[in-house]
């Protein structure tokens, strides 16, 4: 007889539960590897800068840190939604055309039709967010595995944002009149960002992207950790029947974070398309990748039911860290994908061991 | 294992209701569902009542999950009505039956082993706090009654926010059970919660059962182990090829006739006569074998007792 089955009083302590230290009720997060990650990607560049160039080495300057932030704030918008989708129980392969196509759709709007900025925006926004919607909707209606349709949209959008494209100018990128973007409020703040003044008249600055991501993830980990729809979310990725039975709007729950999926493509296109002026058909290639490997570092499971926001966002910053330090050390960039490969395994071994070891799941 | 005489003492006990003189919790008649040209379920009845255990017993394929589907509003009956309370009632979803306080626990499809207790008790019922934009899942709340509803059923956690995953498969379903009386159940439909699982943990889950029935509630329990259903049924409705194939008040009925009755006992009689018979031609060495399930291990039964 297990003391479980007695309703006898107990003694302090049931003989199933074991005390746990501080450091194993961390380790029991799903974010605690992410960190962990974090801290051996950094320690690794640290070594190499500072053997290479000491203490002022470009990785460990406040620009150098800037400079990583944002390219990691860049992954990590796309990643903090595309987590929430995984964690849901669902991909979304077709993300990054999604970031392709609301560019695409902002040039349009800007150049071709002459439309303010901030209409054009608004506009790429609410397209990517009902196409997301669309991607939802075959996914919940037929049931087939969210990879093989969004794979099909991923080639549809890409596609579309071609044709799109060759209709109205003669070259694969669409330009875009800076001047407009500095006198327009949406257009100017996705373009924004705060100059920092360095010793010596150097100066640097923060890039919006770096807020957005901030703001963005806090969202998510608020609505993942603290609303009634974040729990419906892991809900559902844990057992869609199950949620159902109890009561879950399944449906409802997957499409709408495929519209946020849609949405956090679009946002990208935004900061992206008024940072560099112009919408370009490949820009966004490849982010789908990213985005997944970023969330599967953050100690998301493929299979859903389980992740983190917080930690996609730690994965977004070793991302970030791993390509840029690349970069700073002069090490030639063709090992920035040896490196995403061989950081996405450890990640992944060592999350599956944290949650065996410390969390009890399987 | 003690489980039996435990769970017998428990099933002296008075229910809190007198279960005769009012109408049945839950009452299906003439139920008919058919897909396509396939008949799953023809004219079948069945009913409980407030502080009874109905047991449904079925070989696999005999309908009892096509009834289960169709109590809970899964599916719609083609023929036949369903009544709550005396009342004829006709559910469009699950939604509805949960609402009249029917609550289906499903075997393996209840919990979520990778959510934490609190939020798997709570899912798709989360107390808020606040309101408008800030209308937020009340964690402290749902961690508090969280904890006293395990206390009760006799599962010490000292953290709700362990993963379910860590609890044992009779705990698991315990906790479903107590998760749907928590939230309102009146009737408790539990499709096949002992299955998967082995003697202890089945005891902790009958054990529940009878506890429930003791609270007044109404519970179906489906199962094809004959040995777990006896001692806890106060009634017996056995399903076979999707037809009623009897039905008995307990103490009228054993375990030999329940098995005959499942339409498993002439296949266990043929599966006791070959294995008989290979058994004696394996004694006489010169004889061919000629037993056409010697290919195969001989398997024990699927109704093997076990808890006895």
């Amino acid at each position: 007889m297990t003391s479980t089955t007695t309703a006898a009083p107990r003694a302090p302590g049931s003989d199933r539960l074991r005390d746990v230290s501080l450091a194993q009720r961390f380790l029991g997060r799903p974010a605690a590897g992410a960190l962990i990650i974090v801290v051996f990607v950094w320690l690794i560049f640290f070594s190499i800068s500072v053997t290479q160039r000491g203490l002022d080495a470009p990785f460990l300057s406040l620009a150098g840190t800037l400079n990583y932030l944002d390219v990691a704030a860049q992954v990590g918008i796309i990643a903090t939604a595309v987590a929430l989708l995984m964690i849901a129980g669902e991909f979304d392969l077709s993300i990054g055309s999604m970031v392709g196509f609301a560019g695409i759709i902002m040039g349009i709007g800007i150049t071709i039709w002459n439309l303010p900025v901030w209409l054009s925006i608004v506009m790429a926004m609410a397209l990517a967010t009902f196409l997301g919607a669309v991607n939802g909707f075959i996914v919940v209606r037929t049931g087939l595995p969210s990879f093989i349709v969004t794979l099909a949209t991923l080639f549809i959008i890409r596609g579309a944002s071609s044709v799109l494209t060759s209709t109205v100018s003669p070259i694969t990128y669409i330009p875009v009149d800076p001047t407009k973007i500095a006198s327009d409020p949406l257009g100017s703040l996705f373009a924004w960002n705060l100059p920092i003044q360095l010793g010596g008249g150097a100066t640097t600055s923060i890039q919006v992207s770096i807020f957005f991501w901030v703001l963005i993830a806090v969202i998510g980990v608020y609505i993942l950790g603290r609303t009634r729809f974040g729990n419906w979310i892991a809900g559902v990725g844990g057992s869609g029947a199950a949620a159902r039975n109890l009561g879950v709007p399944v449906a409802r729950v997957k499409i709408a974070l495929f519209a946020l999926t849609g949405f956090s493509a679009a946002v990208l296109a935004a900061i992206q398309t008024t940072r560099f002026t112009s919408a370009d058909i490949l820009r966004g290639t490849g982010y789908e990748l990213d985005a997944i490997t970023t969330a599967v570092i953050g100690g998301s499971l493929l299979t859903g039911g389980y992740g983190s926001v917080a930690g996609t966002a730690l994965g977004a910053l070793a991302l970030g860290m791993a390509r840029q330090g690349i970069v700073f050390a002069d090490i030639n960039a063709d090992w920035y994908k040896i490196a995403i490969g061989t950081l996405l395994l450890v990640a992944v071994v060592l999350n599956s061991w944290i949650r065996r070891k410390f969390a009890g799941l399987t | 294992m003690d489980a039996t005489p435990a769970v017998d003492a428990l099933m002296d006990q008075t229910p809190a209701i007198a279960p005769m003189d009012v109408a049945p919790l839950l009452e299906a008649r003439d139920i008919s569902k058919y897909f396509g040209a396939v008949v799953a379920l023809e004219g079948v009845s069945l009913l409980v009542r407030a502080g009874q255990v109905t047991c449904l017993l079925g070989d696999n394929g005999a309908g009892k999950s096509t009834l289960i589907k169709t109590l809970s509003g899964v599916y719609r009956p083609d023929k036949g009505t369903l009544a709550v309370d005396g009342q004829p009632v006709e559910f469009g979803s699950p939604r509805d039956a949960l609402d009249a306080g029917i609550a289906t626990v499903y075997q393996d499809l209840s919990v979520m082993p990778l959510m934490s207790i609190t939020r798997n008790f709570f899912l798709g019922n989360e107390p808020t706090v606040g309101v408008g934009p800030f209308k937020r899942f009340d964690i402290p709340k749902a961690a508090g009654i969280a904890r006293e509803e395990m206390k009760r059923i006799g599962i010490d956690v000292r953290d709700t926010d362990q993963a379910v995953g860590t609890l044992s498969g009779g705990e698991r379903q315990t906790l479903a059970i107590a998760r749907a009386e928590y939230f309102g159940a009146r009737v408790l439909i539990l499709d096949e919660p002992t299955s998967a699982l082995g003697v202890k943990q089945s005891a902790i889950v009958l054990r529940h059962i009878v506890a429930a029935r003791n609270r007044g509630l109404g519970v179906i329990f489906i199962t094809h182990n004959v040995s777990h259903a006896l001692p806890i049924g106060d009634t017996f409705t056995i399903l076979s090829r999707g037809k009623t194939g009897g039905q008995f008040k307990r103490g009228e009925v054993d375990d030999t006739q329940l098995h005959s009755q499942m339409g498993g006992g002439d296949e266990l009689h043929e599966l006791t006569r070959e294995l008989e018979a290979l058994a004696r031609a394996e004694r006489r060495p010169p004889a061919p074998a000629q037993a056409p399930a010697a290919s195969h291990p001989p398997t024990p039964g699927p109704d093997q007792p076990a808890s006895h």
